[in-house]
């Protein structure tokens, strides 16, 4: 079985918002990358797949869609344990677009993990639209996967419970938390061992951008917070009855 | 012309979210003047299809095909586009659910559809289209512009709320002609979770975190939550440290919620914990720390000993229901 996670480089979870002067884009100054946390929780239980004791798992590749500078994420999953890593060199214009670019990498593999979605511009598409482009099956909220012969065993989160199910590959495994417990981090050894793993750079193919942002703005600030007292904690319930109207 | 409105059931139930789908599509077809349509897919009885006139729409599509039973993303996504071409959508409403996020993408690309999902409104220009969305998990709002014919949404929860307009209703069926080899996936089990408030319908929400020191003092949050018909919620450590379940963990990396109210106890309001609960429309913390980061995103604040703030809220709670 070979396995592919799409890799998502986002800025840290802890960055402080900010565009340009116009509004017209997100301000990259200053900020540090990382793997999207459910991709970084795909390739863990990718890992976990490949070591487990009688592992059917031949390789783990990633893939993503983006410039140079993104290739230290990149080499952070090798550093994590992939053995190979794919970057088409263009800038992630819209899920249609990066899903177009994927198309090309994803053949030949049995099983295809995505993150639920990428936690810059939060799409949730680029797995369904791969999957619909490759005319593969897909499963989305998955948060167990276990390997069979042939075929996959899925715990999916559903509208108030979740679900047991068994998909046959080549499949999408659109990935949430519980897919991992932890993400991996990447020790000495993998560090080194990832400089010499091979990393393949293609060029993108031509594609519409079908989506595209006018501009952002911040959220409007919020009034200062009301304050009442610990003794007052009667008067604070009293408030959001009679002042705010929410109970 | 038309806006076509999925509307997904549970047990041939459908649920707040989809009602609330309705009402945004009905409002946008209003806006585009066009004609809205519901659609439905699985068993779902008559009586249940008609509540949806309640919301506005006065025509809807329903497919009783068992199957769709199994919440199979490929073949909805390949029933709507067959509804979406027998009535002339030039949009598709869904709601941003779990089933609505997996559908939606599929469904574009075969409409070959601009998707923007989370939407948060409606369009506030329909030439170029344009509809804000939430982006950067809540820390921010981007205005996107949809360039091809046909647009796929989904509405982000509790944004648009449900708004009553009660028209009457005809139903009409049909067959989206699909396959078994359609349907690939194999449901084994399901476990729902019973007798609780769900957190992606609660309109209260009361939350825990770390500073609650441990799964012995959840007593006061159940309680309070029983008293107020709230769903309940704790941050990532709580969940990771097992003290409740993973179904409760709200922020970033776990359910992104947005009910009217939001209790934040013991919780210290990391960037990434915020993210998840920031759409909330009115926010309460109680923290001994008065520098706590959740006191800058509250709208109410308690700074002291939860422990003894807790009592109290139960106390004045259950005066208020009296
Ligand atoms: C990639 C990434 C993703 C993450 N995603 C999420 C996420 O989705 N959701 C999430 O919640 N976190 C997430 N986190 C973790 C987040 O950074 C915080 O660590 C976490 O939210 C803190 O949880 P807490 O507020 O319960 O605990 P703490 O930060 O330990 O805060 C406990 C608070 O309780 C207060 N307190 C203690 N005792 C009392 C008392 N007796 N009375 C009143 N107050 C008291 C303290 O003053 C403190 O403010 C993520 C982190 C990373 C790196």
């Amino acid at each position: 079985m070979k396995i592919l996670v799409l890799i998502g480089n986002v800025p840290d979870t802890t960055t402080k918002i900010k565009f340009n002067a116009d509004k017209t884009a997100f301000d990259a100054a200053g900020v540090q990358w990382i793997i999207n946390p459910w991709d970084e929780l795909a390739l863990t239980r990718a890992m976990e797949l490949k070591e487990a004791p009688g592992s059917k798992v031949e390789s783990v590749t990633v893939a993503n869609v983006g410039r140079q500078e993104t290739e230290a994420t990149l080499r952070k999953a090798l550093a994590i344990g992939a053995d190979k890593a794919i970057r088409v060199d263009a800038d992630a214009r819209d899920a249609f677009y990066v899903a177009s670019q994927l198309a090309k990498v994803c053949q030949g593999f049995d099983l295809i993990f995505a993150g639920v979605e990428a936690s810059d511009y939060n799409g949730a598409a680029v797995g369904g639209m791969l999957a619909e482009l490759l005319g593969m099956q897909s499963v989305s909220a998955v948060s167990g996967l276990q390997a069979e012969e042939g075929f996959v065993r899925i715990t999916r989160e559903i509208e108030g419970g979740s679900q047991t199910l068994t998909a046959a590959t080549p499949l999408m495994a659109i990935v949430q938390k519980g897919i991992a417990k932890e993400p991996r981090i990447p020790a000495m050894r993998g560090i080194m061992m990832a400089r010499s793993k091979p990393l393949e750079v293609l060029s993108p193919v031509d594609t519409e951008t079908r989506v595209s942002f006018a501009s952002f703005d911040l959220p409007p600030a919020k009034a200062a917070c009301k304050k009442f007292s610990e003794e007052q904690a009667k008067e604070l319930i009293h408030a959001l009855r009679d002042e705010a109207k929410v109970l | 012309m038309s806006v076509l409105i999925y509307i997904d059931n549970t047990d041939g139930k459908f649920k707040k979210a989809g009602f609330e789908a309705v009402s945004y599509g009905v409002a946008l077809a209003a806006q585009a003047g066009s004609e809205a349509v519901a659609v439905s897919l699985g068993n779902v009885a008559e009586a249940e299809l008609l509540k949806l006139g309640n919301y506005g729409v006065s025509k809807v599509l329903s497919s009783t095909d068992e199957r769709f039973a199994s919440m199979d993303n490929q073949a909805a996504a390949k029933a709507l586009a067959f509804a979406a071409a027998k009535v002339g959508a030039e949009i598709v409403v869904l709601a941003h659910n779990n089933l609505g996020k997996a559908i939606a993408p599929r469904l574009a690309v075969k409409l070959q559809a601009g998707l923007v999902s989370n939407a948060t409104g409606l369009p506030l220009n329909l030439s170029p289209f344009t509809v804000n969305k939430n982006v950067f998990t809540g820390k921010a709002i981007g205005h996107a512009v949809v360039h091809t014919a046909v647009k796929v949404l989904t509405l982000s929860y509790n944004s648009y709320g449900v708004v009553e307009k009660p028209v009457s209703v005809n139903i009409e069926a049909f067959d989206a002609g699909l396959g078994d080899a359609d349907f690939g996936l194999k449901v084994e089990q399901t476990q729902k979770v019973t007798g609780k408030i769900l957190l992606s319908e609660a309109e209260i929400v009361v939350a825990g975190g770390r500073g609650m020191k441990g799964p012995e003092n959840w007593g006061g949050i159940e309680e309070l939550a029983e008293i107020l018909g709230a769903g309940t919620a704790c941050s990532r450590p709580v969940s990771d440290e097992g003290w409740r379940s993973h179904g409760e963990h709200v922020g970033q990396t776990g359910k992104i919620i947005a009910p009217n109210l939001y209790f934040a106890l013991g919780i210290s309001g990391a960037i990434q914990h915020l993210g998840g609960v920031s759409g909330s429309k009115v926010i309460v913390a109680v923290n001994k720390d008065p520098d706590a980061p959740i006191f800058e995103a509250a709208d109410y604040g308690i700074v002291g000993d939860v422990m003894k703030v807790l009592p109290q809220f139960i106390e004045a709670a259950k005066e208020l229901k009296a």
